[in-house]
């Protein structure tokens, strides 16, 4: 047993905060800190410079513009990007179609997209949800039927997230309706945002914000090549993608900056006449927290070392997706609390970086309960949290 | 024992009920929440016209009620609508006048709708509590002036008339404040969920001798007494909201189909659709509780509206949790009525004290008590 990393690890780590210092822009890294609004153009930014040291693309293999980390680098690389207040690599290229183009697409497919991915020159969207198909994703009913070379899409999508940024949209479609079981019946397929009969609606959240999106389909023609493996094995694809992205699905280095925010926040409210981290009630429910991220941290690399060595993480992933996401959240509704009455205050303004109106309050309260109430998705998306709970009683329970 | 609401409650309720149904539909809250003053004054003056003002407070003062259940049926209607009307700021600084006397002309006023008031009794330093002023008044010849401020006074811009309390050189008082005073700013602004409100700045505010009010009792007692009927109140307006969210939710579980059944077939959602409503028949009977405690002796109402706010904001938080978690994705959305009652719900729990302070509040009044005993 032995908790350290390795001294080679512990300089790449030592690599990692080296250049954040240098490349992460500070201006970006503020307004992931004080949670205020990130433009595409941040986004765009941040992935151009990790393209640039080729570290864009933590899963991806050497041969196809990978770094070639071991799961113990790419979890110091999640963690320390996070810590500092970067801004999370939009998942859906990078860390969704990626890994499944490299395993199962065309060398064609291979060849055009995955450097587009990196480039930038695809920001890529992901369309499994429809209205009707959420938890039971495989009850997906939008229809692709062959026509010549081209298949003619009609449905809908939904709960698209920063579908409005996206030029591409990876969707699953149904190419064989009659096919005895319904996850039978399912293609993978690569569709251009552009294509005549696409339409893009937005959903504004609870916190008054868009960030999902509603994607309609009226006879929208898609060209066969565009279709990923086989006819009507979409559906191993699509499970595939699900469960990759493993190392950071427990979003240590978030939780972790998070909490170091509360604290500052817990440091500055006063209660009682002493600030409220030292109010007994209140530093328990953070100590709380703390320890069951500490808990977490191991718990996480327990999964990963039994990854590297080869088992297989499905169901461990359940646990860091649930506990993962409940310790996000308690820290988000901490914040919440930390603020007392001025987490009433609203100015939506306020949460744009140039704003420079005078706080309400204290300057960091701003963001801070629409953030609350914007997490609240953290537990229903990925596979909602009864969904994970059912994938461990299941696999790890055989109940 | 009786549990059942007396007929003049009823049929108040059964009136405040209609009238929000017809008149303050979701959509129409909507629109008000979101309007430039954050409430409607016509619907103000149609509540005041069906006695709704009036029923918070007694006879004495020119009212229909006044007392805690009188409070507990006209909140929870307000709650069930998600209503953004100043009732709020009306109650507070209503309960401080009549309490006080000597401002009758005033409270026609108020009941009647003609005139609105607000109570502006914390500050950024005391956080929840309602006692800690740093706020200063100082006597002078025919009058007094004021220096300091107050934070998220609720309906601040469009009160016409500021309860505020101040430290007196020998303790705590209470003024009038009319809005549009020389010295007065007010920084306005949105609630997350809706309505609105302001910081109270003041500098070197001058008011005549007569805008002290209840100068015979001690302030600290008519501000307790005050904040005691506004946590009856909220208590109450949360307890309707939580009816809504879990009515709400039981029918999205009945309808909502996933894996070829209605989701509230799955015993995972089931026995926490009943933790839910387990948890909401305690928060009722904390919020009865408090109700009855407001006409008893100090110690024992103080305790019983602590021990409701700390049961509001704890079952407040999970119904609003679970609410929007068992919606999947569109309980995420501002479509939905849903999620605006969860956010007032979890509001509710940021105003006149949260869970942790009212029970640590619980825990010293404990302590006096037993002490009183001993
Ligand atoms: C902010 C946000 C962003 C999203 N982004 C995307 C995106 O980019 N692309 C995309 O394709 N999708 C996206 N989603 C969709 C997301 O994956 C779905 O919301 C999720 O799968 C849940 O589906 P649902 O919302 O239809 O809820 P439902 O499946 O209807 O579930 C409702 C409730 O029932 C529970 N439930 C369902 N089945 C069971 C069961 N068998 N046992 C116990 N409980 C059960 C759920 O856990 C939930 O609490 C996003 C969602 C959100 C909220």
């Amino acid at each position: 047993m032995d908790l350290n990393f390795t001294p080679q690890e512990e300089t790449f780590r030592e690599e990692v905060q080296h250049f954040l210092a240098e490349r992460l822009p500070p201006r970006t890294a503020d307004k992931v800190r004080t949670n205020k609004r990130l433009t595409r153009d941040d986004l765009v930014e941040w992935h151009a410079i990790l393209n640039e040291r080729g570290w864009l693309a933590g899963h991806w293999p050497v041969e196809h513009g990978g770094p070639g980390w071991s799961v113990a680098e790419r979890y110091i690389f999640d963690y320390e990007t996070a810590r500092a207040h970067a801004p999370r690599i939009i998942a859906f290229g990078v860390n969704m179609l990626g890994p499944v183009l490299i395993k199962y697409g065309s060398e064609a497919q291979q060849k055009y997209y995955l450097p587009r991915i990196l480039d930038g020159s695809d920001w890529w969207c992901q369309g499994y949800s429809e209205p009707g198909a959420g938890s039971d994703l495989a009850s997906l009913r939008m229809s692709a039927v062959r026509d010549g070379d081209h298949y003619v899409l009609n449905g809908q999508k939904t709960w698209t997230t920063l579908g409005h940024y996206a030029n591409r949209i990876f969707c699953l479609v149904r190419t064989d309706p009659a096919a005895a079981k319904k996850q039978q019946g399912i293609s993978f397929i690569l569709v251009d945002m552009n294509s005549p009969g696409i339409e893009i609606r937005p959903i504004i959240t609870l916190d008054g914000e868009h960030e999902v999106n509603e994607v309609f389909f009226t006879d929208v023609r898609v060209p066969v090549e565009n279709r990923v493996g086989e006819e009507n094995h979409g559906w191993t694809y699509a499970k595939y993608l699900l469960t990759y992205e493993r190392t950071n699905i427990a979003g240590i280095g978030g939780s972790v900056a998070a909490l170091d925010w509360l604290r500052r926040i817990a440091n500055q409210q006063m209660q009682d006449g002493r600030p409220l981290a030292r109010d007994p009630y209140f530093a328990a429910r953070m100590a709380r927290v703390e320890i069951d991220l500490e808990n977490m941290k191991t718990t996480n690399l327990r999964v990963l070392a039994a990854a590297s060595h080869g088992g297989a993480p499905e169901a461990e992933s359940s646990m860091l997706k649930i506990r993962g996401t409940e310790i996000r959240q308690e820290l988000t509704s901490l914040t919440r609390r930390a603020l007392g009455p001025y987490a009433q205050p609203f100015v939506p303004e306020a949460l744009d970086a140039d704003y420079n109106g005078e706080p309400i309050g204290p300057d960091y309260a701003a963001p801070v309960a629409a953030e609350y109430f914007n997490n609240r998705k953290l537990s229903i998306f990925g596979g909602s949290n009864e969904i994970q709970r059912s994938i461990i009683a299941k696999t790890m329970l055989g109940l | 024992m009786d549990f059942d609401l007396t007929d003049d409650r009823r049929m108040l309720a059964d009136t405040l009920g209609r009238y929000l149904g017809d008149r303050y539909g979701f959509s129409e809250r909507t629109r008000i929440a979101g309007s430039e003053e954050g409430f409607s004054r016509t619907s103000w003056q149609d509540l005041a016209g069906l006695g709704v003002i009036g029923a918070l407070f007694g006879e004495a003062a020119g009212g229909y009620g006044g007392a805690g259940f009188d409070l507990h049926t006209v909140f929870e209607q307000l709650g069930r609508s998600l209503v953004v009307e100043p009732f709020l700021g009306t109650l507070l600084a209503g309960k401080v006048l009549e309490a006080a006397g000597g401002q009758q002309a005033l409270l026609d006023e108020v009941i009647a709708g003609t005139r609105l008031v607000t109570a502006a009794l914390y500050e950024a330093e005391g956080r929840y509590d309602p006692l800690h002023v740093g706020t200063r008044a100082t006597a002078r010849e025919g009058g007094y002036v004021l220096t300091g401020g107050k934070a998220v006074v609720p309906q601040l811009a469009a009160a016409d008339v500021i309860l505020l309390s101040a430290k007196l050189e020998d303790g705590l008082a209470l003024f009038l404040l009319p809005r549009s005073a020389p010295g007065v700013t007010i920084r306005e602004y949105g609630f997350v969920e809706g309505g609105r409100g302001g910081e109270l700045l003041l500098q070197d505010v001058v008011l005549d001798a007569d805008a002290r009010i209840g100068a015979g009792h001690s302030a600290q007692e008519l501000i307790e007494h005050a904040v005691a009927a506004g946590i009856v109140a909220l208590a109450s307006e949360a307890v309707g909201i939580m009816e809504f969210a879990r009515d709400a939710t039981l029918d999205y579980l009945r309808t909502r189909t996933q894996f070829g059944v209605p989701i509230g077939k799955f015993q995972a959602l089931q026995h926490r659709m009943a933790t839910v409503l387990l948890e909401i028949e305690q928060a009722r009977s904390a919020t009865i509780n408090a109700a009855a405690s407001l006409g008893g002796d100090r110690l024992s109402r103080e305790r019983a509206v602590s021990a409701a706010k700390f049961t509001i904001g704890r079952v407040g938080t999970l119904v609003a949790e679970e609410a929007i978690q068992m919606h999947g994705g569109i309980g995420m959305t501002w479509e939905l009525p849903l999620p605006h009652y969860a956010k007032r719900l979890t509001m509710i729990d940021h105003q006149l004290g949260d869970e942790d302070y009212h029970l640590v509040r619980y825990i010293r009044l404990g302590e006096a008590a037993g002490a009183e005993a001993a």
